[in-house]
């Protein structure tokens, strides 16, 4: 293809046309263009929640509780420390149920079920519990523990409301997971005399678990940040709370019930717990993405 | 096994005594009751749902409280069109936004972008994913509105001659931001699923391209973008699902007004918002109407996102045969799990 063996008419003959060629430049301009945009966004949010948010973080944003009086600009509104705590606690409870249960199901999915009917059934309605809008897992567990005891609301039913948010995310990224572990790895302890529980509990398990870390820490993440399922199962309050069979405030709901005020104080509350909240979402995202990066399965 | 049996019946000395064999069996059937427990539970969460909405299906009809063009409270009269139509309105502006920017992106990452940017400007994408919808509705009302307001009221002035679009008053909470604040939402997970089923695109397909002189542009349209049509539109369902199903940032931007807007700059109502906004206080048949509109949503995303995984799973049944020996075998654990051999310990 050197110019010196073809002659400059003939290589002419390949040249793309400016008209094809300025296409190409307006194309390629114009994903740039639409990337950039995609970013502005992102890059807004953050400005907006760092200049907003830390100009209301203080210690006593963090060490005192809301008080409630939001109607007399000047008075103190107080922190929100028992809305750090109840994300905490109710989130905590809501992977103590959903991790096992998902580790449980994704396990059952890749040693037994495999491909047969059944497995397929689970998979699908894995698939439309992710879908489920968490709004309706919220009316769900109403439903069944409020309506159904006559009880009211409590931490533990929104941990219970997450903790199904939870389990379609964590079951899938554990079955992806397991499927990476290499199956002559199962097979040499088979041949070695080990039962299939002990495969399982002693050689799988251990194998999978930092992938396996990094989706749970995303599904925490996710249900950190969840407003709709709390609202009508956890409420909100204003005292910190340690006793999950109570009502308990969460940083969404607290946001949440600021965005609504009329006062500036209180709307700037919400910033600063936003800003509260996103830190600590982007503290488990990073620590899920340098697990990811450190073990070679994920 | 059958050279290590013993005559007579005996136990073969390789096997293990019934007691042993236990905890394996106890481990199976446990896991197995687990998965099963998961059907039970959607079964029996739909089946309490439909129970709880029954009143408010039984005294407007089902067809007409879903269609009836009627959300009086006081009145103690439902109807759920306002309400599936400002859902729909937001979903749909959100599609129409997000998914041609969300594609861009993926071509940009997958195709265009130096290799040292790519990485990053996924992390940065992905971002997008992880702040939560109470902060967007935050940052919606308090940043996005109030700015937007102005260009919007200019549109909706010089557009007044088509109908729907101009000519009414512009509000702050609005249809059209709501959409807006949606298409960034699932920006997302459209990009996500397009950026995969790009990357499975073969690569002597895009050669092919190049080889026979087209562009960067042209490669990118012939080779790639028919290659993955159903994986992205799978995407974009998955996107719609999403945005159906969102919650609080609409609550907070859609304006709450239980009424059809006459116009895409003005104040409605979605499902979802509906739900979050006025189950705090209701009573009988309007607690019974709003667990109507609850299922009504529910089902309105099954049908969604069941489309949306038919899709996406044909799109990668599709690429899977196409793709070349010497290409990476990055997914190919879909054929149902690691060949253990069934024969062996149990």
């Amino acid at each position: 293809m050197s110019a010196r063996e073809t002659p400059p008419d003939l290589l002419a003959r390949f040249d793309v046309s400016p008209a094809r060629r300025r296409k190409d430049k307006i194309a390629r301009g114009g994903i740039l263009a639409a990337t950039i945009l995609a970013l502005i966004p992102l890059v807004l949010i953050v400005y907006y929640l760092l200049r907003k948010g830390l100009s209301s973080w203080s210690p006593s944003f963090f060490t005192t509780d809301p008080t409630g009086n939001t109607f007399f600009g000047g008075s103190n509104i107080g922190g929100i420390k028992s809305a750090i705590l109840g994300t905490i606690e109710i989130v905590a409870l809501a992977s103590a149920i959903a991790v096992p249960i998902g580790v449980g199901v994704a396990v059952w999915l890749v040693e037994y079920g495999r491909a047969s009917w059944f497995a397929n059934i689970v998979r699908f309605f894995v698939d439309v519990l992710t879908g489920v809008p968490s709004i309706i897992f919220g009316l769900f567990i109403y439903i069944v523990l409020i309506v159904g005891t006559g009880s009211s609301y409590a931490g533990y039913k929104g941990s219970l409301a997450l903790s199904l948010l939870m389990l379609p995310v964590v079951i899938r990224s554990a079955e992806v997971v397991l499927l990476l572990i290499p199956g002559a790895l199962r097979e040499s302890a088979l041949a070695l005399g080990a039962p299939r529980w002990r495969v399982i509990l002693s050689i799988v398990l251990p194998t999978a678990l930092p992938g396996m870390l990094t989706g749970v820490l995303l599904a925490v993440a996710r249900a950190a940040g969840e407003t709709a399922p709390l609202l009508f199962t956890a409420a909100s309050t204003h005292a910190t709370n340690f006793n999950l069979g109570q009502f308990m405030n969460s940083l969404p709901v607290q946001i949440y019930d600021d965005v609504t005020s009329p006062t500036t104080a209180v709307v700037n509350r919400a910033w600063g717990a936003a800003l509260t909240l996103v830190v600590m979402i982007l503290l488990l995202n990073l620590i899920a993405r340098l697990i990811a990066r450190r073990s070679r399965l994920a | 096994m059958d050279a290590a049996s013993v005559p007579g019946g005996g136990r073969s000395i390789l096997e293990r005594s019934p007691l042993a064999r236990l905890p394996d069996r106890a481990l199976k059937y446990s896991l197995t009751v687990l998965a099963g427990l998961i059907l039970v539970l959607i079964v029996y969460f739909f089946i309490r749902l439909v129970g709880q909405a029954r009143p408010a299906f039984a005294k407007e009809g089902v067809f007409d409280f879903t269609f009836g063009n009627d959300w009086n409270v006081s009145a103690e009269h439902f109807g759920a069109l306002p309400l599936l139509v400002g859902t729909l309105i937001t979903s749909a502006l959100a599609l129409l936004i997000g998914v041609p920017v969300a594609v861009a992106t993926a071509v940009y990452a997958t195709e265009l972008c130096p290799l040292r940017l790519r990485a990053p400007l996924t992390v940065l994408v992905d971002l997008l994913a992880a702040v939560p919808s109470v902060v967007y509705g935050l940052w919606g009302i308090f940043f996005l509105a109030p700015k937007l307001q102005p260009a919007e009221q200019w549109v909706a002035d010089r557009l007044s001659f088509i109908p729907f679009i101009g000519g009414g008053l512009v509000t702050i909470p609005n249809y059209f931001v709501t959409g807006l604040i949606l298409a960034i939402m699932i920006l997302p997970i459209v990009s996500a699923i397009s950026r995969e089923v790009m990357t499975t695109v073969p690569a002597d397909h895009k050669e092919a391209a190049l080889g026979l002189g087209a562009t960067r542009w042209e490669m990118i349209r012939i080779a790639v973008l028919p290659y993955c049509r159903s994986g992205i539109v799978g995407g974009a369902m998955l996107g719609l699902g999403r945005a159906i199903g969102e919650t609080i940032a609409v609550t907070i931007l859609i304006g709450d007004a239980p009424k059809l807007a006459g116009h895409l700059f003005g104040q409605g109502y979605s499902l979802a918002a509906v739900i979050a906004n006025e189950f705090g206080e209701a009573q009988g048949l309007h607690r019974s109407a709003l667990f109507a509109a609850g299922l009504v949503l529910f089902v309105l995303t099954l049908l969604v996102n069941a489309a949306a995984r038919l899709l996406v799973l044909r799109a990668s049944r599709a690429s899977q045969p196409k793709r070349p020996i010497g290409d990476r075998p990055a997914r190919d654990h879909d054929a149902g799990g690691p060949p253990i051999a069934g024969a062996v310990g149990v």
